[in-house]
């Protein structure tokens, strides 16, 4: 349990060196040793999506995934989702959609429809709501979130 | 009037979101400080036996380690207190924070380990080994009580208080009745869940010696309090603060063993000490909710109308009286009677203790629970008299000329009055928005082609704006930035952007410059914090209460720098005018020519809760082959008195209708034999996703303000959750063409399986 490897994470476009026993998960490793703490743990039993972050191009959940495993691969995390100042279309329509009530599911939310995205830029609106339904909201119905997906897959479409 | 895009009544964009969307929020677990030391609980993987042994050796032995403690190592701390509803003869069924002498649920904690990391505190944790005498654990809370500590007292039974309410001559009332309409229903064991698990981190100053508990939530002034006594402490020495909060629905905040637990432990070690709970933990350790058995008698006259009630119900408080005390049983057996007339009512709530995970408050106490038992009642009454269920509805509503109407019965140790009302008004609204007779014949139609389609509609009466009192501040800085310092806990409900919408409505400001203080126990002497609907009336009214302070204050100086009586001056957009010179001073000039800005201060004070009421409907369709329900549309039909932010109150009412959704149809706390939790994942314990969530419609109505606030709102943090059972379980009755059919929630497909083929051999 105790041999740590010494592994680079390249998160967000940023190079992570950290020490991490084999077992640590993903998620725990950008928590706690990349200090990237938008990544939330809502079951760390794969269920809930809040650790949702992408891993080479697909939504991934980070509380499933070895830390080691991600050694190579570009993460990316909602600390990285913002182009400096601007928010990006997912976050300005969650925002204006009152997407979001305590917060703690929305980088999962996020992530996951960033990541869908990203996956197949040619997803349709039905898929996208779909793809939802793997995450867990408390707060909102999910209504709103469902509101401020659509809206945003439009401007990414259209690239704004 | 002027209406900025930011004053009551208007939907800007939250305050607080910017930071939650970037990944820069603080929750609980994202708090850390140099030295801290993890704390893993053991908990009892037993439902009920005696502790013969606690053996922590192993655990000792593991690297990283630090201690391991029992109940022997903390005899000094006191069993958990009651917060609320205090009744006599509760006390002995406190929970201890660790296990003493029995263990009474699974999940119950018996040892704490303290170790360097995490993975290290787990690791040990699994080698605690806890020796345990089994005994047969008491899961059905209709059994006969029995004791509570066998061999031990025999005084303690399994039933440690029952409540007796009422008013009005019952027997005459029974005496005198057209028909007398029998039923028997249940409500399962759920919770609310939120998304965030609990977690907190205490951390000693021992430069001041103030100790500080980060993670807290909800009531952080009582808990100070609270947790202080329990380690001895002068509440001076000990502060309470609130970061993000990842939901709380009635179950986060409270406290529980392991706050406590923290706080011992960093006194002891002198290192910051972190527990943060995993899920598995939550959903066995964490207050559960609801569990009650209702079993009513009505007597009715010919036309339905009620002339007596006659209630017995038990609520499966689990292993012990938590917190709460007895608030759920209270608020049930005060507040069953709904929005209907009633004139005789006799209520006993039995409170029962099984070996189950202990039971608190979840969003909508009581009324979840007895709205689906009255209305169920409702629907039976006009089913035996053969009678349209919306008119055996509409002859007992309240009349508004009956406002404000007394019950004659007390709730939360406030007498229950309800304040204003127009329920008639707003059934008629409700089907009038759903074209109600046209929706009836097209499922009618679609039932004709071989559907199961039904529609179910529940009417109810909320509470809100719980006292007794709220102090605000409010500071205009010497930059001219605005400081709201108030007693409030923010739970993710929007507190920071409605607190700065009242503020702004007095001041004429835009809320951009406002800061919300809330949860942080440093910051003000006197708070209540967020449960029951409570803080857009409470701490909102002393908001707009304070904001007047300040604006008097403020006149004062600009009187003095524009040289005018300053109540000759008019106040317009964050400016004072004089009417003769045409000068002019805003709230920043104010602000720099006072030294160290401006406070006004505002207190308010109520002895009486508010009500808000509704209407809820769903429409389902049931899939007869696997008896899976699916809800096609649902709306919800409330009367806020008066919204804040209408986006704000739709959030809280789509949400909260989900959760009823959640509950009638998904949720359960399911044990078996020998009381161990079946639902101890998110594979088991169902929550609705996006693919459950119908779409809910909103119809907003602000036709009764509250006359006991000066802003005229009353709650809007559970009337979409009350009757979701209620109308639920209706829909389904007409989709399946048996009214009556559900008699219990949630409605699974496996229940709902099971009643119709009892129903087919009846």
């Amino acid at each position: 349990m105790n041999d740590r490897l010494a592994i680079t994470l390249n998160v967000n476009g940023q190079s992570y060196p950290v020490t991490v026993e084999p077992r640590k998960s993903l998620a725990d490793a950008l928590r706690e040793d990349c200090g990237l703490t938008g990544t939330h743990l809502g079951c760390e039993h794969g269920v809930c999506g809040a650790c949702t972050v992408i891993v080479d191009g697909r939504p991934v959940r980070s509380c499933l995934m070895f830390a080691v495993q991600a050694e190579g691969l570009a993460v990316c995390t909602v600390e990285g989702l913002a182009e400096g100042e601007a928010l990006h279309p997912l976050q300005r329509h969650f925002w204006e959609q009152h997407g979001l009530q305590c917060g703690f599911c929305t980088p999962g939310f996020l992530m996951l429809a960033a990541g869908a995205f990203e996956a197949d830029p040619t997803i349709d609106e039905a898929e996208m709501i779909d793809v939802l339904s793997s995450n867990l909201c408390r707060c909102t119905g999910y209504q709103n979130i469902a509101k401020a997906v659509s809206l945003a897959l439009q401007d990414m479409r259209a690239g704004v | 009037m002027h209406g900025t895009s930011y004053s009551i009544g208007r939907s800007p964009k939250r305050l607080e979101d910017h930071p939650l969307l970037t990944g820069a929020g603080r929750f609980a677990a994202d708090i850390a400080f140099p030295g801290q030391v993890t704390m893993r609980v053991v908990r009892s993987p037993i439902a009920f036996g005696r502790i013969l042994d606690i053996d922590t050796r192993a655990a000792l032995d593991c690297p990283g380690v630090l201690a391991v403690w029992t109940a022997a190592d903390l005899t000094e701390l006191p069993p958990i207190d009651f917060r609320m509803t205090r009744v006599d003869g509760l006390e002995p069924y406190r929970q201890p924070v660790l296990a003493r002498d029995f263990v009474r649920y699974v999940g119950e904690p018996v040892a704490v380990v303290f170790a360097e990391d995490a993975y290290a505190a787990e690791d040990a944790a699994d080698l605690v080994f806890c020796e345990i005498d089994d005994l047969a654990p008491r899961l059905d809370p209709l059994d006969e009580p029995g004791a509570f500590a066998p061999g031990k007292d025999a005084g303690l039974r399994t039933e440690p208080a029952v409540l007796r309410k009422g008013y009005g001559d019952v027997e005459a009332a029974f005496a005198a009745a057209h028909a007398v309409v029998e039923l028997d229903v249940a409500i399962g064991r759920h919770s609310g869940v939120p998304m965030e698990t609990r977690g907190a981190v205490a951390i000693l100053d021992p430069d001041t010696d103030i100790l500080t508990l980060h993670g807290a939530a909800k009531v952080v002034h009582y808990n100070r309090d609270a947790i202080a006594r329990m380690l001895g402490r002068e509440p001076d020495l000990l502060q309470l603060s609130e970061s993000h909060v990842g939901g709380g629905f009635g179950i986060r905040g409270e406290i529980y063993p392991e706050d406590v637990l923290v706080c011992a432990a960093a006194l002891r070690l002198r290192r910051p000490v972190r527990w943060i709970e995993d899920r598995r933990e939550h959903l066995m350790a964490a207050n559960h909710s609801r569990d009650q058995r209702h079993r009513m008698r009505a007597a009715v006259d010919a036309r339905g109308f009620i002339l007596g009630l006659d209630v017995c119900f038990f609520t499966d408080q689990g292993a012990y009286i938590r917190t709460h005390g007895a608030t759920v049983s209270d608020l049930a057996a005060a507040l069953l009677p709904g929005p209907y007339i009633v004139p005789a009512y006799r209520v006993e709530g039995r409170i029962r203790l099984t070996n189950k995970t202990p039971c608190g408050t979840y969003r909508a106490p009581g009324r979840y629970e007895t709205t689906f038992a009255r209305e169920r009642l409702i629907d039976a009454i006009a089913r035996r008299l053969g009678l349209d269920p919306v008119a055996v509805r509409r002859v007992n509503l309240i009349p508004e000329t009956s406002m404000p109407f007394d019950r004659g019965i007390d709730a939360l140790g406030t007498h229950v009055v309800y304040d204003s009302g127009k329920y008639r008004d707003l059934l008629d609204r409700t089907l009038d928005h759903l074209g109600y007779p046209a929706l009836k014949a097209d499922l009618a139609a679609r039932r004709a082609g071989g559907e199961a389609v039904g529609l179910g509609l529940a009417v109810f009466v909320e509470k809100s704006g719980l006292g007794p009192r709220d102090l605000a501040r409010v500071n205009l800085g010497p930059d001219g930035a605005i400081r709201i310092v108030t007693g409030a806990c923010s739970i993710g409900q929007g507190v920071e952007t409605a607190m700065a919408q009242i503020c702004a409505e007095t001041l004429q400001v835009p809320i951009a410059r406002m800061a919300v203080i809330h949860g942080q126990t440093r910051e003000i002497p006197i708070g209540f914090g967020a449960f029951a609907s409570r803080v857009t009336v409470m701490t909102g009214s002393a908001v707009k209460l304070a904001s007047e302070d300040l604006l008097g204050r403020a006149r004062v100086v600009a009187g003095r720098l524009l040289q005018a009586e300053p109540a000759l001056l008019t106040y317009r957009d964050g400016a004072f005018h004089h009417s003769e010179t045409a000068a002019s001073v805003d709230l920043a000039g104010i602000a720099a020519q006072s030294g160290e800005g401006l406070t006004g201060e505002g207190l308010f004070e109520t002895s009486h809760m508010n009500y808000p009421y509704g209407v809820h409907v769903a429409q389902v369709r049931i899939d007869r082959e696997t008896c899976g329900v699916t809800v096609e549309r649902y709306l919800v039909a409330y009367d806020i008195g008066r919204a804040v932010n209408p986006m704000l109150v739709e959030g809280q009412i789509v949400g909260a209708a989900v959760q009823g959704i959640g509950g009638a149809l998904l949720e359960e706390f399911v044990y078996d034999a020998d009381g161990q939790p079946l639902a101890t994942s998110f594979a088991d314990y169902l929550m609705p996703t996006s693919r459950e969530a119908p779409p809910i419609e909103v119809l907003l109505r602000e036709d009764a303000p509250s006359p006991l606030n000066p802003l005229g709102v009353k709650g809007a943090g559970e009337g979409g959750l009350t009757a979701a059972g209620a109308a639920i379980a209706s829909a389904v009755d007409d989709a399946l063409g048996h009214p009556g059919l559900v008699t219990r929630l949630p409605i699974t497909p496996l229940a709902l399986h099971e009643a119709l083929t009892a129903s087919a051999k009846r």
